[in-house]
């Protein structure tokens, strides 16, 4: 590890300056509404430039871990935690990441938020969330790095909850942070338990200073961080807050819970790969909660009609991929973080072209009420399409490469449950072609379902500009991620090496075909079920207990309902009652017994000499009892 | 012991002058007795700067040490001075006043700013009265803080109730006589049995003193003498803080006080109940404050999750903040009673931050009752699209309650959890969830106030003036700034915690696997 030299010592201010334009946007008032929105949206630009100028900076020395101190943060005796920031080829394929694909979607923003009065206050959000993330993944330790992990879901909450005024959307974005705050005690007990055993929080030590974990504390580690992972990743069981963040503008969605925020847990368990290679256990509880929720997302998708719910749903779904992947372990971590890279573009892609579609749409978001739209819509409906393509896996588009590598790896795991994750994992590339085919169908292609009041018409060009880009990248963004191996060998130092198995557990082209059938079965499913018939604007009633359980999300949300909320609720009235009926009620009821009734302690002028002699008389006999105690010692 | 620094003498003495003359004044004179308080409590903030700044926190435990005789015969002294825990929180009770003063300036004006609806009979309340009872407080406030007599000090803890009785009772919501009483008498209760313990602890002890510094030089024998002095002491404070299950009087004052006063009694009033444990129950009784230790960490845990669920339950915006302080106290008394550096001085941070994170989220929800004269939350709605500027400070100041990483209240927080989790795993974990509670009811109440469809009612609301913003900003900048530097009130604290603790006999665990350096880069 070395220090920062040259414009690396300058890496603060990549949370600096978007954090400066935050608090400049937040508090100019409506004076910055003119220029505010430029302000936000080009700030990125710089800063991609920077993180750019970082890469390379790293990229030409030999020891590519460099720290950057800033200060002495916290100080208190054996606790001592200091401000720094940790340039990696982790944390710098993170920035790349957030400030190009992050740039992307706000230079997106200024044109899908032009009309909107709110503008400046949604890019003050905005710059908020890209500090925030970008703390979060430069923190050098695990304090500092709870900061921007809140940081984000602060941002997060804020956005969501955007449109206030619907109640919709203020309740999504409460949901959204109390599901983190459930992680966050999972991540605040993780830090504690760093601190009572090693005396540190930073990573230099820990995850680099060669400390030997025992099984039950890396597991206990482990088992926290994961906990924290996935709240903010909106994995099982924390995983319904994450469709309903779609209340908050499209940007937002395609940004916060698809490209970047929703993946830091995936960051975390990657970051943290010294504590999980400690312990298998804790790495296969990682696994099956990758496969049940890419399982539950893919399900759950089939059954909305929401355009952006389906796309949460299949965020949800891929972030399972990637926690299987990270959960693999060993030389699968690089593999984890090309798919969430590759992830990045294409969700965001997708998510942008949806946006473009409820642009045109007058902010509708029903796929029964759209169709057709390929005419009048072709850029969007392209890069929509470069996004479908690379996320079912189609030949040579990036899920292609990173996905498809998931799913090679979990069945060279080996062994019962090498097979059982693997046929997960398949069969989830299955749905998903199914699913997306659906949403492709139902809102591109067939015929025109609009309302009367709709005129559908392509974006402006700042709109579709990023847009093309991200779809540029779906189709190619993969193959060069995995070409040659070299962003897997730029991350050995920081998640070890990849590591190529010699005997696959399936020959790997027998493996390729395989992936493919299942996937050009989904596609089929779905055009057979969606592209030959006519699409009705009313769900169908009287379907099967399959799709009443995908529309209801699993009945996941039911359930949350019955036995968290309502208890909750039943728990806290029962509680006030308490407080105000036995507590107090023993206080006023003693204050009764020797005042003469309660209403003689309010009538306080006619009670007040008495209870207060009272009062003296109960402290006397207090004192005579303490001073006979202390005399017969 | 001959020192006669009248630093903190003058310190005490200044806002008692100031409220000597607001008194003086005339009832017409009502806009001047507030710009009189106005200065005179900034006057006394410049002043605590000073002597901030100039305090050495590698010199002695105690600091600017001033005393006289006062009463010969048993040897009570005028004693004043400060260690680094009584001046952060002196500090941050001075910087409170003059925001409470800004943003009660209208409070009692029956059209704009008042918390209630004019009514037809519309009682007349003296202005003047009002802001020199506030620097009255101030006074007794400053004086229980510097008091080094424990003497001195019951006599300061005693007075404090007062001109907080009168802020309550003559000032406060409809409910205010029975809120009044209620407090008095959870008062002198506790107040009677520190009288009590006062007394044993100078009959009994070797020294026959009642100077601080010469108590904590001789501690008494561990005997069972000992623990009840120290249940008299803890029951006193305990009232005060409050610690739950002596917490009933602090919503219906809270909820009556007038927001302004709310601040000062929860912000300030109450750290002398949790200041007590540290500065008299820990180094005075030693051997009982561990006697006693474990089911005081209980208590605080309990408070933690049982005043959160309260707090979420409530409609009443200002019981609300007062339950969420209870749950707050509960972070407090935990950090105190790990008997650990990191919960130690957690638990002073805490309380300074509470001060002001509570003091500002108190005088915002007084703002806007002021502009919706109820309580209720039922009665707002959407108000962020007609007040963003007091939304967004209601915001920063309900997620500094929830303390925010990045906040100076994430900070001694999560000091005092991992304080606590170092000798205490169990209870940690279990005060940790607290956060999830913390979140709800800062976030739920926000929701039913702010967001959602605007009200009809909430149309009709202006937004903050200068003078309002004046009044919480520099309390939220604060909070933020000590959030991410909190380093020069940490390193102020942290030598009086350590001193502390050697008191009680305690020192920190050692980590399992922990470098030698005791892991200081």
């Amino acid at each position: 590890m070395t220090t920062a030299t040259g414009i690396q010592s300058g890496v603060w201010l990549l949370v600096a300056i978007p954090a400066l334009s935050a608090a400049v946007l937040l508090l100019a008032g409506k004076r910055a509404d003119k220029w505010g929105p430029w302000l936000g949206g080009l700030i990125t630009v710089p800063l991609f430039g920077y993180a750019l100028a970082l890469f390379f900076s790293v990229k030409g020395q030999h020891d590519r871990e460099i720290d950057k101190h800033l200060f002495s943060w916290i100080p208190v005796a054996g606790f001592h935690v200091d401000a720094g920031m940790l340039l990696d080829p982790l944390s710098i394929i993170f920035i790349l990441l957030i400030t190009g694909v992050g740039g992307l979607i706000h230079i997106y923003a200024i044109g899908y938020l032009s009309h909107d009065e709110g503008a400046r206050r949604f890019f003050g959000y905005f710059n908020l969330f890209v500090a925030a993330m970008l703390l979060l993944v430069l923190a050098d330790s695990y304090l500092l790095l709870y900061v921007g992990w809140e940081g984000v879901g602060l941002t997060s909450y804020l956005l969501i909850s955007y449109y206030y005024n619907r109640n919709s959307a203020a309740t999504a974005g409460n949901k959204a942070f109390f599901a983190n705050r459930v992680g966050d005690v999972g991540l605040s007990l993780a830090i504690m338990i760093m601190f009572a055993y090693f005396g540190r929080t930073d990573y230099a030590h820990l995850l680099f200073g060669n400390v030997q974990y025992t099984k039950g504390v890396a597991a206990a580690i482990g088992l926290m961080l994961l906990l924290g992972a996935c709240g903010k990743s909106g994995q099982f069981p924390l995983q319904t807050w994450l469709p309903d963040a779609m209340e908050g503008p499209t940007p937002v969605s395609a940004l916060i819970h698809a490209a970047t925020m929703v993946t830091a847990g995936v960051y975390l368990i990657a970051r943290s790969a010294a504590i999980f290679e400690a312990s298998q256990a804790t790495r296969t509880v990682v696994t099956i909660i990758g496969a049940i929720t890419l399982l539950y997302g893919c399900i759950a998708g089939c059954g909305q009609d929401d355009l952006k719910r389906v796309l949460a749903n299949s965020t949800v779904s891929q972030i399972g991929y990637m926690f299987l992947a990270v959960g693999l372990g060993k030389g699968v971590f690089a593999i984890g973080l090309i798919h969430l890279l590759g992830h990045g573009f294409f969700k965001a892609a997708l998510f942008l072209s949806a946006g473009s579609v409820m642009h045109a749409m007058n902010d509708r978001i029903d796929m029964r009420r759209f169709g057709g739209l390929w005419r009048v819509m072709p850029i969007t409906f392209a890069v929509f399409g470069c996004g479908y393509l690379a996320i079912i896996g189609f030949p040579f588009a990036t899920g292609f490469w990173t996905k498809d590598k998931i799913i090679e790896a979990a069945f060279d795991k080996g062994g019962t449950s090498g097979y059982v994750l693997g046929i997960c994992a398949l069969l989830g590339a299955g749905i998903t072609a199914f699913y997306m085919t659906r949403a492709l169908v139902m809102t591109f292609l067939g015929e025109k379902r609009w309302e009367d009041d709709v005129h559908p018409h392509e974006a402006p060009r700042i709109m579709t500009w990023p847009m093309l880009a991200l779809g540029a990248l779906s189709l190619v963004g993969g193959w060069l991620l995995i070409a040659g191996g070299n962003v897997q060998k730029w991350l050995e130092p920081s998640v070890g090496p990849s590591i190529e198995v010699g005997a696959h557990t399936i020959n790997k082209w027998v493996l390729v075909a395989i992936t493919l059938v299942v996937v050009a079965m989904g596609v089929a499913g779905g055009w057979v079920a969606f592209g030959t018939r006519p699409v009705p604007v009313t769900p169908p009633m009287g379907v099967s207990p399959v799709t009443t359980l995908s529309r209801r999300n699993l009945f996941a949300d039911a359930f949350n309902e019955a036995v968290l909320m309502r208890p909750g609720q039943w728990l806290t009235r029962a509680l006030v009652f308490f407080d105000n009926r036995g507590v107090d009620g023993v206080v006023n009821g003693a204050a009764a017994g020797f005042g003469g009734g309660s209403a003689r302690l309010r009538r306080m002028q006619n009670g007040f000499v008495r209870s207060y002699a009272l009062s003296m008389l109960a402290g006397t006999i207090a004192v005579v009892a303490v001073l006979l105690a202390v005399r017969f010692q | 012991m001959s020192q006669h620094n009248p630093a903190l003498l003058i310190l005490t003495a200044l806002p008692l002058v100031g409220a000597l003359a607001v008194f003086s004044l005339r009832e017409a004179q009502a806009k001047l007795a507030k710009q009189l308080s106005l200065a005179v409590s900034l006057a006394v903030l410049v002043y605590t700067m000073v002597v901030l700044f100039s305090f050495d926190t590698k010199g002695d435990r105690f600091q600017f040490v001033g005393s006289w005789t006062w009463i010969k015969a048993f040897g009570v002294h005028l004693a004043f001075g400060v260690d680094g825990i009584a001046l952060v929180l002196t500090a941050m009770a001075v910087l409170l006043v003059p925001a409470v003063i800004l943003a009660s300036w209208n409070a009692l004006d029956s059209r704009a700013g008042s918390e209630e609806a004019a009514t037809a009979s519309g009682r007349r309340r003296s202005v003047k009265n009002y802001f020199g009872l506030i620097l009255l407080l101030e006074f007794f406030m400053i004086g229980v803080f510097t008091a080094m007599d424990v003497f001195l000090f019951y006599v300061f803890f005693e007075a404090m109730l007062v001109p907080m009785y009168f802020i309550i009772g003559s000032f406060g919501g409809p409910r205010r006589q029975y809120a009044a009483m209620k407090f008095f008498l959870y008062s002198l209760v506790g107040g009677l049995l520190m009288l009590a313990s006062v007394i044993g602890l100078y009959v009994t002890s070797s020294v026959k003193t009642f100077s601080i510094s010469e108590l904590i030089a001789h501690p008494m024998p561990d005997n069972t003498t000992q623990k009840w002095l120290f249940l008299g002491f803890f029951i006193a404070f305990a009232i005060k803080a409050p610690l739950v299950p002596f917490h009933t009087w602090l919503p219906d004052a809270g909820a009556e006080a007038p927001a302004g006063g709310a601040a000062l009694l929860v912000g300030v009033l109450d750290k002398v109940g949790t200041f007590g444990f540290l500065r008299y129950c820990l180094p005075l009784f030693p051997d009982a404050s561990r006697y006693f230790a474990t089911p005081v960490l209980i208590l605080s845990v309990i408070g933690i999750l049982y005043a959160a669920f309260l707090a979420i339950g409530q409609r009443d915006m200002k019981r609300l903040v007062a339950y969420t302080s209870v749950a707050h106290f509960g972070f407090i008394g935990l950090g105190i009673f790990a008997f650990t550096t990191q919960g130690g001085t957690g638990a002073v941070l805490y309380m300074v931050n509470h001060g002001f994170s509570t003091g500002a989220l108190f005088i915002v929800v007084g703002l806007l009752i002021a502009r919706g004269k109820s309580r209720n939350v039922d009665d707002y709605g959407g108000a962020a699209k007609v007040t963003p500027i007091l939304s967004g400070m209601f915001l920063l100041a309900g997620l500094s309650a929830l303390a925010l990483p990045g906040m100076s209240t994430f900070v001694s927080e999560f000091l005092v959890l991992v304080g606590t989790f170092t000798r205490h795993k169990g209870l940690a974990v279990l005060a940790t969830t607290g956060i999830i509670l913390a979140a709800i009811y800062v976030l739920y109440l926000y929701k039913r106030t702010f967001q959602g469809p605007v009200t009809e009612k909430v149309t009709r609301f202006h937004d903050l003036n200068a003078r309002e913003v004046f009044a919480v900003a520099p309390l939220i900048a604060l909070i933020v700034f000590l959030g991410v530097y909190p380093k020069p009130v940490l390193d102020v604290i942290n030598p009086a915690v350590k001193q502390t603790l050697v008191n009680v006999h305690k020192s920190d665990p050692t980590p399992k696997y922990g470098t030698a350096a005791g892991g200081t880069k």
